[in-house]
Order: C-alpha cells, then sequence, then structure tokens
C-alpha cells in the first residue's frame, strides 16, 4: 500500500532524512520509533505530500505523491504532530469542513460525521467550541478528522500525545481494531506502544532507518547478542584480557572492580553463540573464582537504547 | 469548484465570529459616514456660494450628486488602503501559525484551488464592505438623480482596486506566520504603492511617467469619472494576477522549505 524507496529529504543541505526505503502492506500496522529528531515526522510529511522528498520516491495506493497528488491524498488521513484545528470553529463544523475538502458527498456528510465521532468518542462534542476543548478531547478531534472520508491510509503523528491513561489505552485499542481495515503508520517513542499495537516496527535514528521487524523479531536478534555480567575474583584487567579472548565475545567491560574482585559485564555477538559455558571455564582454568554469572535478554527498551545511541558510520549527524 | 467554495464558506465564517470582521466593519462604516456627512455640508455649501455670486442671472448648471459621490468614493479609495491590509493578514499567516496548514496541503485540493479559496473569501468579504456603501448613495437618489453610469464605473473600478491589493495582501501573508507582520508589511507596500506618484512628481521625463502609471490610485480616479478604460482593467487585473501568482508559488516554496 505504501512504497517508500531511496527517500532523502535535505533542509539547506542537512539531511534529516536519509535514503530511507521501507514498504507497508495492506492492512499493516507499522510503528515509526526513534527519539525526537530522528526524521519520523518528516518521514511522514513525506508519504502525505506535504513536504517533497529530494530524491528518492513515495507510492500510496501505487500513486506517486509527487506526480499524482490529489489521487495519492484521497487514499489518506493524516493525523500531524499538533492537530490541525480551527479554534474558532465549532468541533461539527470544523468535521464538516473537513468532510466536504476531502470529498465525501453532501448527501453522507451527516452520517460520516456521526461515524468519526462515534469511533474518536467525541460524538457528544459536535456543538463545542474547539479552542474551549481539552488538549484530550482535542487530540481525539484531530483523530476524528483523520478519519474522515474512511481513507484506506492513515499516518499518524504521535497519535497518544497529550492523552491521559485511560485515552491512551481506548486510542491503541482503537489502533489494534482497525488491523486488516487500515493500513496504518504511526510515530511514537513510547515502546509499549509499539509493542501493543504494530505488527512491524521500523526503528528510525539520525535520519536513517537502523532496524525493521516484528517486536518479537526484533527482540529474537538482539537476544541472539546476549549480556551476561559475570562476578569473578580477579584482577579486573587480566579477567577482562582473558574473557575478551574467548571466541564469540564482542566486548568486555568492567562494571566494578575493588579488593580483587571485579563485575565485569560480557557482550556476545555471533549467531546463536552459546558463550556462557566457555567464559566460566576461562575463568576457572585460571583459578579465579567465578562467584555469580547471569546473562540478560534485553527487552525492546535496551533495543531501541542500543540502536539509536550507536555512532552512525562517517559520523555524520542530521535533525 | 466545490473545494474552492468550500474553503471560501470556512473563511467568511472565520472572519465573522472573530472581532476581526465587525471591527473593520464598524470603522469602516463610521468613517465613510463621517465623511459622506462632510462632503455633503460642504459641497451644498460650495453650492450657495455660487448660487449667491451669480447675482440674479442663470446660474452654471453644477451636477450636485454627481460632484458629491466623485468625493466620497475618492475618499472610500484612501480609507481601504487602511482596511484592506486586515482582510488579508490573517489569510495563510494563521494557517501557518496554527498548524492548519498541514491539513489544507494534505487534503485532496489543489494549491490553485487554495489559493482560489484564499482570494474569493477576501473579495467576498470587501464587497460587503462596498455593500455597505450603497446606503449613503442610495440617499443621493431620494433627493437628486444621480447620473447612474459613472456610479456604476466607480463601483467597478473600486472592485478591481480592492481585488488588486488583496491580492498582493495574500502574498504578504505567505510570507510570515505572523498576521501582524503580514499586517503592517502589506500597509507598507500598498502605501508605496499609493505615493508612487507623489515620489514621481520630481523626477522627469519618462521617470515620472512610469511611476505615476504605477500609481494605484490614478487609474481610480478614472473609473469614478465615468471612463472605463481597457488599460486601467488591465492594470488592476494584472496586479491582481501577479499577486495571485506570487501566492501560489510561494506556497509550492514552503513546501520545499518544510
Amino acid at each position: 500500500m505504501i512504497q517508500v524507496e531511496n527517500l532523502t529529504k535535505k533542509f539547506n543541505g542537512t539531511p534529516a532524512v536519509s535514503d530511507v526505503s521501507f514498504s507497508v502492506e495492506d492492512g499493516e500496522v507499522l510503528g515509526f520509533l526513534g527519539p525526537n529528531g530522528a526524521g519520523k515526522t518528516t518521514t511522514m510529511r513525506a508519504i502525505t505530500g506535504f513536504l517533497p522528498a529530494t530524491s528518492g520516491r513515495v507510492t500510496v495506493g501505487g500513486f506517486d505523491v509527487f506526480a499524482s497528488p490529489i489521487e495519492a491524498r484521497r487514499r489518506i488521513g493524516y493525523l500531524p504532530e499538533h492537530p490541525p484545528l480551527y479554534p474558532e470553529m465549532t468541533v461539527d463544523g470544523y468535521l464538516r469542513f473537513v468532510a466536504r475538502i476531502k470529498g465525501v458527498p453532501s448527501s453522507d456528510l451527516r452520517f460520516e460525521l456521526d461515524r468519526v465521532m462515534d469511533t474518536a468518542r467525541i460524538d457528544d462534542m459536535g456543538g463545542r467550541i474547539i479552542s474551549r476543548l481539552s488538549r484530550g478531547y482535542r487530540q481525539r478531534v484531530g483523530l476524528a478528522q483523520a478519519l474522515v472520508g474512511d481513507p484506506p491510509v492513515l499516518i499518524l503523528d504521535e497519535p497518544t500525545v497529550g492523552l491521559d491513561p485511560k485515552q491512551i489505552h481506548e486510542v491503541r485499542e482503537l489502533i489494534r481494531s482497525w488491523k486488516g481495515r487500515h493500513t496504518v503508520v504511526l510515530s511514537t517513542h513510547i515502546l509499549p506502544e509499539v509493542e501493543q499495537t504494530c505488527h512491524r516496527v521500523a526503528i528510525i535514528a539520525r535520519g536513517r532507518i537502523v532496524a525493521v521487524g516484528t517486536p518479537a523479531h526484533l527482540v529474537e536478534r538482539l537476544e541472539r547478542s546476549a549480556r551476561i555480567v559475570m562476578d569473578v575474583a580477579a584482577p579486573a584487567g587480566e579477567a577482562a584480557a582473558a574473557l575478551g579472548g574467548v571466541p564469540g565475545v564482542a566486548d568486555v567491560r568492567v562494571l566494578d572492580a575493588s579488593d580483587g574482585r571485579a563485575r565485569l559485564e560480557v557482550e556476545a555477538a555471533g549467531v546463536g553463540a552459546d558463550v556462557e559455558p566457555e567464559l566460566a571455564r576461562a575463568i576457572v582454568e585460571r583459578g579465579w573464582g567465578l562467584f555469580g554469572m547471569q546473562s540478560s535478554t534485553m527487552s525492546l527498551e535496551d533495543i531501541f537504547l542500543e540502536l539509536t545511541t550507536d555512532e552512525p558510520p562517517g559520523g555524520e549527524a542530521g535533525s | 469548484m466545490r473545494n474552492v467554495l468550500t474553503i471560501v464558506g470556512r473563511e467568511l465564517r472565520s472572519y465573522f465570529v472573530s472581532p476581526v470582521a465587525y471591527v473593520v466593519l464598524g470603522v469602516f462604516v463610521l468613517l465613510s459616514g463621517v465623511f459622506f456627512q462632510a462632503i455633503l455640508v460642504q459641497t451644498l455649501q460650495m453650492v450657495q456660494t455660487i448660487q449667491a455670486q451669480s447675482f440674479g442671472g442663470t446660474p452654471q448648471p453644477i451636477d450636485v450628486p454627481g460632484e458629491i459621490s466623485r468625493q466620497y468614493f475618492g475618499t472610500l479609495g484612501v480609507i481601504l488602503l487602511f482596511m484592506l491590509p486586515m482582510i488579508t493578514m490573517g489569510l495563510f499567516a494563521e494557517e501557518r501559525k496554527r498548524g492548519t496548514i498541514e491539513l489544507l496541503l494534505t487534503a485532496p485540493v489543489t494549491d490553485l484551488q487554495l489559493v482560489a479559496g484564499k482570494f474569493g473569501a477576501a473579495v467576498a468579504f470587501y464587497a460587503v464592505l462596498l455593500g455597505v456603501t450603497t446606503a449613503p448613495i442610495s440617499i443621493l437618489f431620494l433627493y437628486a438623480d444621480p447620473v447612474l453610469g459613472p456610479l456604476a464605473t466607480a463601483y467597478l473600478g473600486l472592485l478591481l482596486y480592492g481585488a488588486s491589493l488583496l491580492a498582493l495582501g495574500l502574498f504578504v501573508s505567505t510570507l510570515t506566520d505572523n498576521q501582524i507582520v503580514a499586517g503592517v508589511m502589506t500597509f507598507g507596500l500598498i502605501l508605496w504603492l499609493w505615493i508612487v506618484d507623489v515620489l514621481g512628481g520630481a523626477a522627469a521625463g519618462t521617470t515620472r511617467a512610469v511611476l505615476t502609471h504605477l500609481s494605484i490610485l490614478t487609474p481610480l480616479g478614472d473609473f469614478m469619472n465615468g471612463v472605463l478604460a481597457v488599460s486601467n482593467l488591465i492594470f488592476y487585473m494584472s496586479l491582481a494576477t501577479l499577486g495571485l501568482f506570487l501566492t501560489y508559488r510561494s506556497i509550492d516554496a514552503w513546501r520545499w522549505k518544510g
């Protein structure tokens, strides 16, 4: 449904998004995960056609968003980071305006309004003036706006920002209920949101996609490079050197060292390398004492930190 | 067309729920009313003086309603210089400030329809202002017999004059997300276009001719005298087209700048 090919967007020569490619299948929910300024909003704006790409191509439902913008936009419902509301209008008046510019036939207008207001749980807010609504309700009016015209594609930029926990739960349930009906791209920097609502996750950092996969897949991929924390009775430097020599070990860090004891963190890379027995042998063979050994697999939060704190090759920084 | 009308409709409703429309309308009605009254009194005094000076002979015929309406329209042209920037200043600046521009530019609406809708709304509101001025003019019909031709050309002239300035104001509104800045800049631009012929007074020859032709008030004078010249029509229409074209280009430029 959505194809993004080699998308690059530069602002004054500085790349905000560099060579991003991914696709979203019909009825799939894709989560964009990344810290602020990673390029999530820019990528979403490029999909909606709000910002043209510096290079690369974006198609929605087979229509190039730059070459046939109107056809592409008819298929997209978009909730920007800040809901695009006219504060002086009533909720009803605003949604009616949105429905008209989205080409909803006049005869279906009332029905469509009722439908989206019901879905966004603002059905009793029709007569309220938008400037007097709370932040949570404004966000819901923004969501209703994106749903007008029942577009097959929904682009939601941080859809749960500003909502209270109950509302966040409701919105996530709503997004979950769209699986198979709408193709959704949503951005967030909240991890549980992705785990709860998305089929696939794209992790974006410094304008590049650093990993794509199902939440489970990403966890599994990182599980293979487990971290093992070891407590040993040995000089820290020597122990680190010994452990570093074990095949399959990517990195050893000294967490703590005192009185001839050391706590070390070993990062094991490689595919499915079960390094724990070898690590234990490396310590014991040298006549050191092994007090404890604990391996941890990473949560999505760790993956996120891991992936987005790595320096990119070349060290270039985007905005 | 439906898209254009939808945008015009929203914009007009938005004018009339904000205080801007009422302030502009109120101040305009008040000022134009005061001036109309002053012009009326002045003209009548002038007529009496001329009649008194004719010493019983046949007084020179004076087109009293024509004289009054000409002066009135001339004053309107000046008052409008101050009012027109307030009609356009928010049209794009506010969309940018509120982020609603993101809705408009991602809706299945072309940039051209968007510009046409905004411009249409500004012209429609301006037409309401002009509509108000028909009240004092209709009083002339009660007590005299004004010639219709010059009145019609005067209104046509005012409409074109206003529309061209609104188009320029629309362009200025795309340049900033602060509507006060847009308003002041538009006012400056209009004022410059107004006094450019005064500046031309000091120059000589071709420069003077060019500057005089640039002035936005010169063609309006012809319209008010009942002269319908093609060159004047083209002048205002090209000014409006220029403003709308620049608006259109400016929106395109935003997309690239982000």
